[in-house]
């Protein structure tokens, strides 16, 4: 009863995006405006995912493991639009907005996004994120956690962990002169991942 | 999960104190974080705010038309007033619009300094007095890949030099910025060295078609524009266009202007809009044409002013001279 509510709850910041787009109230620079909301809500659910360990051991509430992976796929949703909105709007842009049905557009966009991403550390960073949350999403699902067995399951889902220590960097070195947010985003990763270092060294 | 059959508790299993008292610090480390997430949550909600559009301010008086404005349609008045760099007041967009109004104009004052017979602090009134307004409507490319095109009105920065007599040693000019913490709280966050500071080649600040502008859309400078009196230098980098001056200072060699300062691999002294060499971020060959939901055209050689300017680099090169 409760999942569905968290659910609709995760899905506010975008219907919010979606409402402020339809209505017209962004800023003068709409496409800064999604491309930063679906970057930081895609951080914010990678840091409230890995909330869910630390709450429970603190709290001893254990039934907050029934939203991880719900919290988990919020975070790749985000950051998946957050990774189209800069193909489409930066990369295929560039290209002039060939046709899409083309073999030859697909091609020189792949070419396009591989330059980029070899090229600027920045874009580097930013789709490591991205790909590291990939294989954790496609292994979500009940099915693929019993072929994996828990053991590997586990170990393959640490990858958020990078996740996480990516999309920090990738916003501090997005902003200019002002560390201070992505700062108090990289302090909140810190110790949501020591709390995990901590508890490793106790045992 | 596995259930393991409870056993026994060896002493050595209970968790001695230094670590029970760490846990203590973790959870106040945790809270501290989690104050620090919901700070940020909070602040980062507001860009999807939209700022607030400048007040109207008086009309400017006998304004002329200048064959040097382009005839592109120029963006409103929202849109110029409301999506602003100027890190005094906020390193967001919408935050000058926000903040601004704590700016005083009136008094001003612009000490001239350096290398020229002129010397003095002259009040705005006479540093405009036997200026002839005019409305400037240029292009305006920012560093960061977007531009707009904006109705200033102006005079030439070379009418004012003219009256302050550089000497023959006058080879650069350089401009502050006021810096008063009582009127830019938000300065202090701003990571940038205050107060800020920017130069033009003494050529540069010469040429026809770099202003003062005092106006936009023929009214008095709103303060989020970098009233009361600011520079435009059409073909460059949105940054080298200072804001709210309150010296011109005439020296001998290059100024080291704030942005190259902060990263010196990032932004140069001439800055030119220059497609061919990108910020190490991202590409600077096209450009968002605000409000485009995208990167709308081709970003042009001296932001489409080459015409008339790139004489001024000949022989230079501009990928080392960024």
């Amino acid at each position: 009863m409760l999942k569905p509510v968290v659910f609709l709850g995760c899905l506010g910041p975008a219907a919010w995006l979606a409402r402020s787009i339809v209505i017209g109230d962004l800023s003068a620079n709409p496409l800064e405006d999604i491309t930063h909301a679906t970057g930081i809500w895609a951080l914010r659910f990678l840091c409230i995912t890995l909330a869910v360990t630390p709450l429970r051991r603190v709290t001893g509430w254990n039934g907050a493991i029934r939203f991880r992976r719900m919290l988990g796929l919020f975070a790749f949703f985000y950051g998946s639009v957050h990774l189209l909105i800069y193909i489409v709007a930066d990369r295929l842009a560039g290209l002039g907005f060939p046709s899409i049905a083309a073999w030859q557009t697909a091609r020189d966009l792949a070419a396009s996004i591989g330059a980029d991403i070899y090229k600027r550390p920045f874009i580097t960073v930013g789709f490591t994120a991205w790909m590291c949350m990939l294989p954790l999403a496609l292994t979500s699902t009940a099915g693929m956690i019993r072929r994996l067995g828990g053991r590997r399951w586990n170990q393959l889902h640490r990858l958020i962990y990078a996740s996480a220590i990516a999309g920090v960097v990738h916003f501090l070195w997005l902003v200019k002169s002002d560390i201070r947010e992505p700062a108090a985003y990289g302090a909140v990763v810190g110790v949501l991942l020591g709390f995990r270092l901590a508890r490793l060294r106790r045992t | 999960m596995l259930i393991k059959p409870p056993s026994d508790i060896r002493s050595s299993e209970i968790t001695p104190k230094p670590m029970y008292l760490n846990r203590r610090a973790f959870i106040r480390a945790a809270a501290v974080a989690a104050g620090a997430a919901a700070t940020g949550c909070a602040g980062i909600d507001a860009l999807v705010e939209s700022g607030q559009p400048a007040p109207h301010r008086r009309k400017l008086e006998d304004v002329r038309k200048s064959p040097l404005s382009t005839d592109e349609k120029p963006n409103t008045w929202d849109q110029i007033t409301t999506y602003n760099n100027y890190y005094e007041f906020g390193t967001r967009k919408n935050q000058p619009s926000q903040l601004a109004h704590t700016l005083q104009t009136e008094p001003w004052t612009v000490a001239v300094e350096g290398e020229c017979n002129k010397k003095a602090v002259y009040h705005l009134e006479d540093v405009l007095k036997g200026q002839t307004l005019e409305d400037r409507i240029y292009r305006h490319r920012c560093v960061e890949g977007w531009s707009m095109v904006i109705p200033w009105v102006g005079f030439s920065l070379s009418d004012f030099i003219k009256k302050c007599e550089p000497t023959s040693k006058a080879k650069y000019v350089e401009f502050t910025t006021l810096y008063d913490l009582k009127q830019m709280p938000a300065a202090r966050y701003g990571g940038l060295e205050w107060p800020y500071l920017e130069g033009l080649r003494m050529d540069e600040a010469m040429h026809p078609l770099t202003i003062l502008a005092v106006g936009l859309y023929g009214e008095v400078l709103p303060n989020q524009n970098g009233a009361p009196i600011r520079l435009h230098v059409p073909w460059k980098y949105g940054f080298k266009s200072i804001k709210s001056i309150v010296k011109v200072k005439f020296v001998e060699r290059q100024p080291y202007n704030t942005w190259q300062k902060q990263t010196p691999e990032e932004y140069g002294f001439y800055s030119n809009v220059n497609p061919t060499v990108d910020h190490p971020r991202w590409s600077q060959a096209a450009e968002q044409r605000l409000p485009s939901f995208y990167k709308n055209m081709k970003t042009l050689m001296f932001n489409g002013y080459g015409d008339q300017v790139a004489s001024m680099y000949a022989g230079m090169d501009l990928r080392k001279n960024y």
